[in-house]
């Protein structure tokens, strides 16, 4: 369950960019990786414990944030109207740069963040033992849909975007500064992949390589769950994690293939997904 | 977009091309036999792409998988199966051909982002399964040491026969773009609502193109493990396809030979930056992002459009 909350905020963030901005991000994946990685350096800067696991799972966002900043309005900002293939193409060109950045300035090796003591343990939930650090996990997840609902659909920046999403020709002729509408969509989006990374880094080793499959399991998300739907978003993300679970569980070596497998299914009878997409 | 033949300047280039390769074995050290082994395998795998890709307008986002099939359907039933090589051979593309006739018909319902998204999921299927199956695919170790008969176990002789299949292909695949079958598909590409007005069957269309292309994908899977006498899951990986698809944008997707340059330029440029630099996907991905800014219709495209301003004829016959 654990799992299901990272690849829930993690395909948050991409559904969203998906729906609003029409890019499919392959780079979601790298920032993912990056805000890990900055999340294991920050938390080394507080010398680890309890302070340096908050601040690096409060500020490691942020920087991703800003990086995606720089990045939407130095390049993607240009090139909006180019075809989806392109789009594609291009957050691949920077996966593969964001990729070896990390491979320069971290290097190859397995780190780990430190959980404060607070987190470390399990706590007996209807007899089982479960680790406290999962619960919280499984907390936060549902906080971040409502969050996220929140921010769609009660404040004023939420309902330019999905209007932007439907008729983007038509916010602008209202008045609304579509370009940067966009940019806040798209930080927004990153922000939640650097979460991803953030709070994911004390449970797996943070190394080269967790973006790969991390961005396929969150595209296969955000495809069975409906392109740019965050409630579809969820419902891919506890169906993608509960067949690996289940899985791993009933034939171990083959336990990957499970979801996969689901994800085959649902698409065979409901090719654009379970909920109703924004495209 | 016209038809157009290859013309006398165009063909002569191929010939001299054709005939280069054929000496080269004679005068370049072993290594750079099999770089260029490596560049037509690459390159057939890009162009099998580009059939679907970009004559048929088709978001085929995970060829890779074909190549991957291919390669394994011929490492297995070599070394498992204990079958003759040569049998080997036929069995992985006709694997690959069959694998891309399921999936085909399983995407070909769909259209544009969506059939590329459910291909991608297909595919990812598929490698799971070659990734944990270790008893018999052995695994993400992959296969190793598959042995080839005497006559094209050298690095010469496997880089002779990677030379006459590819040529073989290439001649088969541009017989097909040139078919009332292939004019029918760019048809479709450029206009699928009018092409099924006149009564063309769109969906069988595709899959026929989808098979074909993944015919010529295992038959690439196939010389790589003449070249590299091995197979791993890596082949069916998503990034993989990727790279191809980056081969067939940097070379031009819109001709014909585009994806062959593309692949000779990916895979030269990745052994030379490799000896100086361990940041080549550093270097990839920053010649992506400026063939996407700068030359969309990749390098072959410019200098047809160039050639063209001049009042030359467009060499590599211009789909």
């Amino acid at each position: 369950m654990s799992r299901t909350t990272i690849l829930f905020i993690v395909a948050s963030g991409l559904t969203l960019i998906l729906g609003v901005l029409r890019i499919p991000n392959i780079a979601h994946g790298s920032l993912y990786m990056i805000g890990a990685f900055i999340a294991f350096s920050i938390s080394k800067w507080f010398g680890g414990g309890t302070t340096g696991f908050w601040m690096a799972v409060a500020l490691a966002p942020f920087a991703v944030a800003l990086l995606s900043l720089a990045v939407e309005r130095g390049i993607f900002a240009h090139l909006y109207e180019r075809e989806h293939l392109m789009l594609l193409l291009l957050t691949f060109s920077f996966a593969l740069i964001l990729g070896d950045l990390v491979k320069m300035v971290w290097g190859g090796e397995y780190r780990t963040v430190q959980l404060p003591g607070s987190f470390k343990g399990p706590i007996p939930v209807a007899s089982l033992p479960i680790p406290i650090y999962n619960l919280f996990l499984v907390i936060i997840g549902p906080v971040v849909a409502l969050g996220l609902w929140l921010l769609a659909n009660k404040t004023k920046i939420g309902k330019i975007s999905r209007a932007a999403a439907v008729d983007r020709e038509m916010v602008g002729a209202v008045g609304v500064n579509v370009s940067w509408v966009f940019a806040i969509v798209f930080v927004i989006g990153c922000f939640l992949a650097g979460l991803g990374g953030a709070l994911v880094s004390p449970i797996v080793n943070v190394t080269l390589g967790m973006d790969h499959t991390l961005i396929m399991e969150a595209f296969l998300i955000v495809i069975i769950g409906g392109l740019g739907n965050v409630w579809g978003a969820l419902l891919g993300a506890l169906i993608f994690g509960l067949t690996q679970s289940l899985g791993i569980l009933i034939w171990p070596q083959f336990g990957i293939v499970f979801p996969y497998a689901a994800v085959v299914t649902v698409l065979i009878f409901r090719p654009t997904g379970l909920l109703k997409s924004t495209w | 977009m016209a038809t157009k033949n290859i013309h006398g300047r165009e063909s002569w280039f191929v010939l001299v091309l054709f005939i280069l390769l054929l000496v080269f074995p004679l005068i370049l050290a072993r290594f750079y036999i099999y770089l260029l082994a490596l560049i037509l395998v690459s390159g057939l795998a890009a162009m099998s792409l580009n059939l679907v890709l970009g004559y048929g307008g088709i978001y085929q986002f995970h060829h890779a998988v074909f190549y991957g099939v291919g390669a394994y359907g011929t490492a297995l039933t070599i070394t498992k199966l204990g079958y003759s090589p040569w049998i080997g051979f036929l069995v992985g593309p006709l694997l690959a051909a069959f694998v891309s006739l399921v999936m085909g018909a399983i995407c070909v319902r769909l259209s544009k982002l969506y059939f590329g998204m459910l291909q991608i999921s297909l595919g990812s299927l598929v490698w799971a399964i070659v990734y944990r199956w270790y008893s018999f695919t052995g695994g993400d170790d992959g296969i190793h040491g598959v042995s080839m008969p005497a006559l094209i176990g050298s690095t010469t002789g496997s880089y002779y026969f990677a030379l006459f299949v590819t040529a073989a292909c290439l001649m088969a695949m541009y017989l097909i773009v040139k078919s009332p079958f292939g004019s029918a598909l760019q048809g479709i590409r450029d206009n699928p609502v009018r092409s099924e007005a006149v009564g063309v069957n769109v969906k069988l269309h595709q899959l026929v193109a989808l098979v074909i292309a993944g015919f010529f994908a295992g038959m690439a899977g196939v010389l790589f493990v003449v070249v590299d006498n091995s197979a791993f899951p890596d082949m069916l990986f998503w990034t993989l396809s990727l790279e191809i698809l980056i081969m067939c944008l940097l070379g031009g997707w819109l001709t014909f030979l585009g994806p062959m340059l593309g692949a000779a330029i990916m895979v030269a440029l990745r052994t030379f930056a490799s000896t100086f630099t361990e940041y080549w996907t550093l270097i990839q991905g920053a010649i992506l992002m400026l063939v996407i800014i700068f030359l969309p219709e990749g390098v072959l495209g410019y200098v047809n459009a160039k050639f063209k301003q001049l009042g030359n004829l467009a060499f590599g016959g211009k789909a």
